[in-house]
């Protein structure tokens, strides 16, 4: 087959790969059986759209043929299990036929149950990722392994243990009730931002930013915005993910180092996405229920999106938010940020104190950012000194070599 | 990557053309689709030719003159905007368009500053956004 051929049929694979597996898994009994058919279908369709063409509706073309397989499964079965049940009789091993007789449910609802079979609780959090990056996205394997700087033998695995976790678990395949919903979600949406900041800032390797995983995370958000459209956290975060990623060209600089916030070019802020970005935290704003930790986190954003210079920049009112997010969602990381924000409202001296208070969290031990916060206020209040050291100490302990080579510049500077 | 599908409807010439409900309503389940595959970042539609003007630029300076335009053969009828992973994923978006008999959906790869050269960039770049 050629390559334009194939790539044309894994684009329709990408479209349609999440539905139709969403779709399968309430009838065949969970994910692993519904990607085997998946697979058969997409072998079917390597075969056969080269020759004919891609069907008018490649998606229920798809699901017919998934659909043809599992039937004669379903045969293969009954006749196997006759030939046992005459056995069985005598074994009294008799059992019930496995086709499932749950109804059909809404396409948007299975794919809900999808997503939150992904991000399981009971799944580790890299698994989460890879499952997400596979069913809910449609990724081949290699492109995970890709996108994640993981081996694809290594990334293969991981998916299979996972799937092996959720069936011997035997997790449901549904949208649990809305008194439950809430956790799951919560998982969910930590997943998808987890692949976002991996995306953003990459944690580790030579590249700064991996722009591929940013737009995966910004797509299925989006996705979870319709399934969920009064769920005022989705709108929160899809906010936040589009405002962070109108910034991303205005990030890198010629050599491709990263460039602050307050440094950045802001002509290079992408307004489309600013704007997708303020409406989406005014959709959040509009369901009347106040902002979650991801709301209030793109609400800060919105703040520096509406600034056109970065001297125009709100900081009291960023302090505010900040004092609200401490008050949901307290973490040291939290903390941290609103201290930067302190410095610019109020001055380095008050931001020190914060800083210095946070230097005893255990969460914080190994973090870059503590250090390279403290060096900048510790060099604002002219102890230049203390503040190498600092930009020394954050350079050593970031994994990311254009971050470390941007703190060992800032030490340098304020020698 | 973005990509601009431009829509190049065959419509009649005649002045008050309306589209039917049912085309309007095939259109509309279309952007719900984009929209709930979280591939849609803008679209619009535009006003006929004949309420609008061209403007051209000569050796003597600029003309503009006012719609309708007898030699005109493709207009423009609309657009979206989409943020997909592959060219072959926007073409087949494209393909999915209830297009009318005549119609045609032209697919283009909307520039990105990252790939222009660094002194586009630099120019670009001395300018406040809007």
């Amino acid at each position: 087959m050629s390559d334009p051929a194939r790539r044309a049929i894994e684009a329709v694979w990408r479209i349609e790969a999440p539905r139709l597996l969403a779709g399968l898994a309430r009838h065949a009994g969970g994910i692993g059986p519904a990607e085997d058919l998946a697979q058969d279908a997409l072998v079917a369709a390597l075969e056969q759209w080269p020759r004919e063409g891609i069907p008018a509706n490649p998606g229920a073309w798809l699901a017919a043929v998934a659909r043809r397989r599992a039937i004669d499964a379903a045969r293969r079965r009954r006749v196997l299990e006759r030939r046992a049940g005459e056995l069985g009789r005598r074994l009294e091993l008799d059992r019930p036929a496995q086709e499932s007789a749950a109804p059909d449910g809404e396409p948007g609802e299975d794919l809900l149950a999808l997503i939150l079979l992904t991000c399981h609780p009971l799944l580790s959090v890299d698994a989460r990722v890879a499952l997400t990056l596979k069913l809910a996205c449609g990724l081949s394997t290699e492109e995970i392994a890709r996108a994640l700087l993981a081996r694809e033998p290594a990334i293969a695995q991981r998916i299979v243990r996972a799937k092996r976790t959720l069936a011997e678990a035997e997790v449901p395949f549904e949208v649990p009730p809305p008194g439950e919903l809430g956790p799951r979600m919560a998982s969910v949406l930590d997943v998808l931002y987890l692949l976002f900041n991996e995306g953003y800032a990459a944690t580790a390797g030579e590249e700064w930013q991996r722009p591929e995983l940013c737009h995966d995370a910004l797509r299925l958000g989006r996705v979870l915005a319709e399934l969920l459209p009064t769920d005022p956290e989705v709108h929160g975060l899809v906010a936040l993910m589009e405002i962070q990623a109108s910034r991303s060209s205005a990030r890198g600089g010629p050599a491709g180092e990263p460039v602050l916030l307050l440094d950045q070019d802001r002509s290079r802020w992408d307004r489309l996405l600013i704007r997708r970005g303020l409406a989406a935290l005014e959709r959040a704003r509009a369901l009347g229920r106040g902002l979650g930790p991801y709301g209030l986190q793109a609400a800060i954003a919105a703040c520096h999106a509406r600034a056109a210079t970065a001297a125009d920049t709100d900081w009291l009112r960023i302090v505010a938010l900040y004092d609200a997010l401490s008050q949901i969602a307290p973490s040291p990381v939290v903390a941290l940020n609103r201290a930067v924000a302190v410095a610019m409202a109020y001055g380095p001296a008050a931001a020190l104190e914060i800083v210095d208070g946070l230097a005893r969290e255990p969460a914080l031990e190994r973090y870059h950012l503590l250090p390279s916060v403290r060096g900048e206020l510790l060099a604002q209040l002219g102890r230049s000194d203390a503040a190498r050291a600092e930009f020394e100490r954050a350079a050593s302990l970031t994994r990311n070599e254009r971050e470390r080579a941007l703190l060992l510049a800032r030490a340098a500077r304020a020698a | 990557m973005r990509f601009m599908m431009l829509m190049i409807p065959n419509i009649p010439a005649e002045r008050d053309w309306m589209p039917s409900p049912e085309a309007v309503a095939g259109m509309m389940r279309y952007n719900e689709e984009l929209t709930k595959a979280g591939v849609l970042l803008a679209l619009d539609g535009l006003h006929p030719p004949d309420t609008g003007a061209r403007v051209s630029y000569g050796e003597s300076g600029v003309t503009v003159k006012d719609g309708p335009f007898a030699e005109a053969k493709e207009v423009i009828g609309g657009y979206w905007l989409i943020d997909v992973s592959s060219r072959e994923e926007a073409v087949e978006w494209a393909r999915r368009v209830p297009g009318a008999p005549g119609d045609v959906v032209e697919v283009r790869r909307v520039f990105e500053m990252s790939d222009f050269p660094e002194d586009v960039q630099a120019a670009a770049g001395d300018f406040e956004a809007p």
